[in-house]
């Protein structure tokens, strides 16, 4: 493509006088990219995410070996060489191969997470502070309750009720992970209910359903996706130390938390097996960290006109 | 005539503030009514506690003949519209024009948008650019404008203006003015404007209610405005008051 039809394109996204929605929705979009792309470190932050997204999915592919077979007689406990990058663990499997296709595992937890937690949240915040009075304190002192516990604790104990496994890992992360998401909700609702242009709504005739999911939930959800980002770290943590516990994800399944417990028994003579998995949360953890970072700066309606 | 709007006895209480205390007023169909006093004197309660934003604790409002309940239905949002003070503050942030003037659209179940959308921005003097802005790419005289498009697009035959120029600079004060006063011409619209400035109520009203601390004061004509047949002080006071700003 040509300078000038690069120029025609982004004077056509920045217009104006956009002439559809489409071009109105696209401008807006292109102005936030902007914003964001300009934050190097946010970049960094989506490129880690976007490699852990090809990591996932070409699993099969990248890695070298099986994730759960390994060569009990010849290759246990082997130092990071040519042959097997990260080593290999007590069982003989090459620990490349399963950080390779661990990172499925934690892609799932994490999206699963997020798709619960954040509506719920969004749900329940919004409601509650839209509504107010009764239901307003009912729906927060249920939300004050979970908050009440440690998170992991909670989780333990639902994993203890549900029984271990990676399903139930990712549903008792995800009941404990909402609440702050509602006190977010409710107060970006607080502050919007009483503006005029909510009042206008009311004005003709919406129901305080409509008013909810079409005028104040778009308003809290850019502030909602920053923070469910920024908690994915913490949501990758907590699954990894559900792991570690033994109530996350069961043998021989390749989770990293659960990678890392096995490999706590030989961390001071054989680091890498523990290692490798800690260093992969750490690069993903991470990631998430700076892309909510960037994303806040990028979508936070505080900041600029936009 | 028939009143397009009565309030009788209308009291609006705060806590345990009482911010209307017994009001009562008629506006006939077709006319424009000024209600004029200093700030806190309960004349934008009044307007809210008719659009039903404020709660009325006793006292009754009745549009076109029909008594309103505690409640308002859709119906009476098809008949009684605003418009409010701060063109800044009454546009949704994040929804552009067309989205604005759509919603109403929507919840009263019009099928024909398209061609609605186009003739509210015509009437109001946006051209079919400013569609698909976001709030922020306007200015405050568009926005107001916007504003009224919203209002008017349900074809209402009451409108309540709160202060719908005092945000805006003396120029576009008078565009925005002169628009109302077209439209309300055209339509065959009812006005019920809040101002605290009598220039403007005398220019737009043909009859006014004077406020002060939640009750009328006196009711008055703008030929007695203009010749100064004022019965109260607090009234002749605002007038003088609002002479402080003529140059001698």
């Amino acid at each position: 493509m040509s300078a000038e039809a690069i120029q025609s394109r982004r004077d056509w996204l920045l217009s104006e006088r956009p002439a559809s929605r489409m071009q109105a929705r696209l401008g807006r979009a292109y102005v936030a990219w902007r914003r964001f792309s300009a934050n190097r470190l946010a970049f960094l932050g989506l490129l880690i995410l976007i490699a852990l997204l090809v990591v996932a999915a070409f699993a099969d592919v990248l890695a070298p070996y099986s994730p759960t077979f390994g060569d009990l007689k010849g290759s246990r406990l082997l130092a990071p060489s040519a042959e097997h990058w990260f080593g290999t663990d007590d069982l003989g499997r090459d620990i490349l191969s399963r950080v390779i296709f661990g990172s499925r595992w934690t892609l799932y937890v994490v999206i699963l997470v997020a798709v619960i937690a954040a509506p719920i949240g969004l749900l329940v915040g919004t409601v509650a502070g839209y509504a107010g009075g009764w239901i307003d304190a009912i729906l927060m002192r249920i939300t004050d309750i979970f908050l009440a516990f440690p998170k992991l604790i909670l989780a333990l104990a639902f994993v203890a009720a549900l029984g271990p496994g990676i399903e139930n890992a990712v549903l008792a992360i995800a009941i404990t992970s909402w609440p702050p998401y509602a006190r977010i909700a409710r107060a970006e609702t607080l502050t919007v209910r009483n503006s005029d242009y909510i009042k206008a709504v009311q004005l003709m005739g919406a129901s305080p359903f409509r008013i909810v999911l079409r005028h104040i939930m778009p308003l809290c959800i850019s502030s909602l996706i920053v923070r469910v980002t920024l908690d994915m770290a913490g949501i990758i943590l907590t699954a990894a130390g559900l792991g570690f516990l033994g109530l996350g994800a069961q043998p021989p399944l390749p989770e990293w938390g659960a990678m890392i417990a096995s490999g706590r028994r030989f961390v001071l003579d054989q680091w890498w097996v523990a290692g490798a998995p800690g260093f992969a949360i750490l690069i993903v953890s991470l990631g998430f960290n700076l892309l909510g970072d960037g994303l806040r700066d990028a979508l936070d309606p505080r900041s600029g006109d936009q | 005539m028939t009143a397009a709007l009565s309030v009788d006895r209308l009291e609006v209480v705060f806590d345990r503030f009482r911010a209307l205390k017994g009001v009562s007023l008629e506006v006939q169909s077709g006319e424009s009514f000024g209600l004029v006093g200093e700030s806190g004197s309960g004349k934008s309660t009044l307007l809210r506690a008719i659009a039903g934003l404020a709660p009325a604790a006793s006292g009754s409002i009745t549009v076109n003949g029909k008594k309103l309940g505690a409640r308002r239905d859709k119906a009476f949002y098809r008949e009684v519209q605003m418009v409010f003070q701060d063109p800044y503050g009454s546009l949704h942030p994040r929804q552009t024009v067309d989205r604005l003037l759509q919603e109403p659209l929507a919840i009263h179940g019009f099928g024909d948008g398209e061609k609605r959308i186009q003739r509210a921005l015509d009437e109001v003097g946006l051209g079919t650019g400013f569609r698909f802005r976001y709030s922020h790419q306007l200015s405050g005289g568009q926005r107001q404008r916007v504003a009224i498009a919203r209002a008017l697009i349900l074809e209402p035959s009451i409108l309540l203006l709160d202060e719908p120029t005092s945000a805006l600079d003396a120029s576009v004060q008078a565009e925005v003015l002169n628009l109302l006063e077209e439209i309300r011409r055209r339509r065959k619209l009812t006005f019920l404007m809040v101002s605290h400035d009598l220039a403007i109520i005398t220019h737009m009203c043909q009859r006014l209610m004077v406020m002060q601390n939640g009750e009328a004061v006196e009711h008055l004509t703008a030929g007695d405005l203009i010749e100064r047949r004022v019965s109260k002080d607090y009234t002749r006071n605002l007038l003088r008051a609002s002479e402080g700003f003529v140059r001698a």
